[in-house]
């Protein structure tokens, strides 16, 4: 009995956290836009009994999906969130690495700073930090002012509304999320593996390149994936930093759901995204889970 | 048998492999290892033994090179290896965690410094397939670190650790992590494997028993000096310090105040006349006829020698082919530490050791007479010492009361009370069971021991 509540309550967890808001969606996406609150028919009636569960159903279709694929915006968003996501994730690798790879060799009476230095970002609000990158890379902002002040350039950078203000907000953004696996990889490495590489012939970098980036290849499967699967779905970063020219499958979603308030179309493209996303969330899993039995 | 004995540390000849001369090495304020001057030869299976925080670590890690002296040399084959970096240094270590790669299999593992010499693959696999029929590996070569025993895996550090072929392996508590009986098993495969390959052996232990077990010579450190380096035997039965003494195996120590014994005077007997003549037979054994002789053929014997193996081995010689017999007095075996009665003269010369007012003095005819006034503590190993029910006829003879018995299966221990309250421990053989042991708690007994038994120390 009390194993049964013990594997009861993560379920239910489940059931009310995902499978019902899913389900929600899923529901809205067969639905057709209306101009009612809420703005889509049809809504389940209870009160007419079994006759109206048959003509609710009847009425869900898969319009909005073909609606999806007739208008290229959709798909060349998906592709460039995903492209976005990609370039991203590695830029967020290259930073995150060479942190992690300091905070675990740091001695240890610095490791509790600098793991508080790595999360203390997450005490403001995500939207404030954000709006604060705007103030630093426009026009007339602290980035350009130094560099000018420095007389490395001559004219203000445009930096604000492309692609490249979208990658630092987002490198910025989920770089805690890269570091901390890989750190926690790191950390448990045990020192004496290096010395034993080196003391079998390898130089620093061979070891490195040998023994380091193998076993710390869990924490960068694991770091990359949680960079990579919020990053698809983005929407703040790209509306905020990103100008009119970043298309992203978040902020088409923002706006069907919005300003164009088509709630159906909006919850078809999120429906399509979660699909999208199960693939990796599934390796993620699995990594996970290789990981373990590797230790168990 | 005619093997010469292994001891290139007494052939002025002999050059040795290694030489720490005049090493220090500090971290900071604290002083690792202090000013050592020492010699490792060829095919020498070294320990390094002591307490934690000794240095031995230390005096490892310099010769691996991820530690550098910070003053003094280390030569290697008569080269100074402080400018050579670890990789490239024909040394290798094994080490204490095994430090195993965990995401290479136990053939990768062993190959790993292999390849980094860049020998052809067929090469590798060679040697590779060679180190894992020495240790006994053949059938794992494909498992991950994780999938083999902690016996294995210390086996494959082993290997790994002897593919390279260094002139110098470092072993750092290689058996540390192993259960008893396997490292009592591992000890012997150990030095197996290092007279097979001939290679230098250098190990680090904290651990007395298994360093007198594996090694050529021990060195006992203690605060970044080597106190005393040489045979387990020598370590074990003439200590040059009462650290030394304390600190392999168990040992008594009594502190008292030495004076030179007439070198001439005749065997002191005790005072008091002794209560119990010793049975007649041990008496003959020990002033009966200290000539040993050498075994005598019989009549079959000689007539296949002179009918056969004249041909073959040439005549007879009827000259001694044995060492001289030892000096009963000094040498004979303590008779089994069982609660026999010892002799009862005592050597001329030596110390008497006055230790406790009104006890008479202990004597140690093997003191040096120049220790005169001194204070000096005899130290003295527990299966040295008799015990028995009844005061035996012995140079050396203390009165007690048993206050504790460990009993270990082959031997037992007794925890014996003076009367000014130091405990003595004596160990016998437990050659009856114990229900029928004479000796139990709160006994009275008699301890006693030879005048040669002990070993006179100043530090």
């Amino acid at each position: 009995m009390r194993r049964l509540i013990l594997i009861f309550v993560p379920y239910l967890w489940l059931l009310a956290l995902f499978l019902v808001p899913f389900l929600i969606v899923l529901k809205i996406s067969l639905s057709d836009t209306a101009l009612a609150i809420p703005p889509y028919t049809p809504t389940l009636d209870l009160g007419a009994g079994w006759q109206g569960v048959k003509d609710f159903l009847s009425q869900l279709d898969l319009e909005n999906f073909q609606f999806l694929t007739t208008d290229d915006l959709y798909w060349k968003a998906y592709l460039s969130s995903l492209q976005i996501a990609v370039i991203a994730t590695l830029l967020t690798l290259l930073v995150g690495y060479p942190i992690a790879y300091g905070m675990a060799n740091a001695p240890d009476h610095w490791r509790p700073t600098l793991m508080l230095l790595v999360i203390l970002p997450f005490w403001t609000s995500f939207l404030i930090r954000v709006y604060s990158w705007m103030g630093i890379l426009s026009g007339e902002g602290y980035l350009n002012q130094f560099l000018m002040w420095t007389g490395l350039i001559s004219e203000p950078l445009t930096i604000l509304n492309t692609p490249v203000a979208v990658y630092i907000g987002i490198v910025y953004t989920y770089l805690p999320f890269m570091i901390l696996p890989i750190y926690a990889a790191l950390e448990r490495m045990d020192a004496s593996l290096l010395e034993a590489a080196e003391d079998l012939g390898c130089s620093r970098l061979q070891a490195f390149w040998l023994i380091t980036i193998p076993l710390s290849k869990n924490g960068i499967i694991a770091g990359c994936f949680l960079v990579f699967i919020p990053t698809i779905g983005e929407f703040v970063i790209p509306s905020l930093l990103g100008g009119s020219q970043t298309l992203m499958i978040g902020k088409v979603l923002w706006e069907e759901f919005f300003n164009n308030r088509d709630w159906p179309v909006a919850s078809a493209v999120a429906v399509i995204l979660l699909l999208i996303l199960i693939i990796p969330i599934i390796l993620f899993q699995r990594n996970e889970q290789k990981q373990r039995e590797a230790e168990g | 048998m005619n093997q010469t004995i292994f001891e290139p540390w007494n052939d002025p000849n002999e050059k040795p492999l290694i030489q720490f001369k005049n090493v220090t090495k500090r971290f900071g304020d604290f002083t690792a290892i202090d000013d050592q001057t020492f010699d490792i030869f060829e095919r020498e299976f070294f320990a390094l033994l002591g307490p934690s925080g000794c240095g031995k670590t230390t005096m490892m890690r310099m010769l691996a090179g991820f530690e550098t002296p910070t003053q003094g040399q280390i030569i290697l084959a008569g080269q100074d290896i402080a400018p050579i970096p670890p990789n490239k240094r024909a040394v290798n270590m094994m080490f204490q965690s095994y430090a195993l790669f965990p995401h290479l299999s136990v053939w990768d593992n062993i190959a790993f410094g292999l390849k980094r010499d860049g020998m052809t693959r067929d090469a590798i696999g060679d040697r590779v397939a060679e180190m894992l029929k020495l240790t006994r590996l053949e059938k794992f070569a494909q498992r991950k670190p994780h999938q083999i025993s902690g016996g294995q895996r210390q086996r494959v550090a082993l290997a790994r650790s002897l593919a390279k072929a260094p002139k110098l392996l470092l072993l750092d508590e290689p058996l540390g992590a192993l259960d008893a009986k396997l490292r009592q098993d591992t000890q012997f495969e150990l030095m197996d494997i290092q007279e097979t390959t001939g290679t230098t052996f250098v190990i680090v232990t904290h651990d007395q028993e298994e360093a007198m077990t594996v090694a050529s010579r021990v060195a006992v450190m203690d605060h970044g000096k080597i106190i005393q380096a040489d045979t387990p035997q020598t370590i074990y039965e003439a200590p040059v310090s009462r650290y030394v003494a304390d600190f392999i195996g168990d040992v008594n120590m009594i502190t008292g105040t030495a004076k030179a014994r007439n070198p001439g005077s005749e065997p002191q007997g005790d005072p008091t006349p002794p209560s119990m003549q010793p049975p007649e037979k041990r008496d003959d054994a020990a002033s009966g006829t200290p000539q040993r002789l050498d075994p005598q053929p019989n009549d079959a014997g000689r007539w296949l020698h002179d009918k056969v193996l004249k041909f073959v081995l040439g005549p007879r010689s009827d000259a001694p082919k044995r060492l001289p017999p030892p000096d009963p007095t000094r040498d004979a075996p303590l008779a089994s530490a069982q609660a026999t009665p010892q002799p009862v003269e005592a050597a001329p010369g030596g110390l008497e050791i006055h230790w406790h007012e009104g006890a008479p003095p202990l004597i140690a005819s093997n003191g040096d007479p120049a220790l005169d006034g001194q204070t000096v503590t005899l130290s003295l190993r527990p299966e040295k010492m008799s015990i028995s029910k009844t005061r035996p006829d012995a140079p050396n003879v203390l009165h007690g009361k048993v206050v504790d018995i460990a009993y270990l299966g082959n031997i037992s221990t007794y925890h014996v009370e003076l009367p000014d309250g130091l405990k003595i421990k004596a160990q016998a053989t437990n050659t009856r069971r114990v229900s029928q042991r004479d000796i139990t708690w709160e006994d009275d007994v008699w301890i006693s021991f030879r005048d040669t038994a002990g070993v006179v120390l100043v530090e």
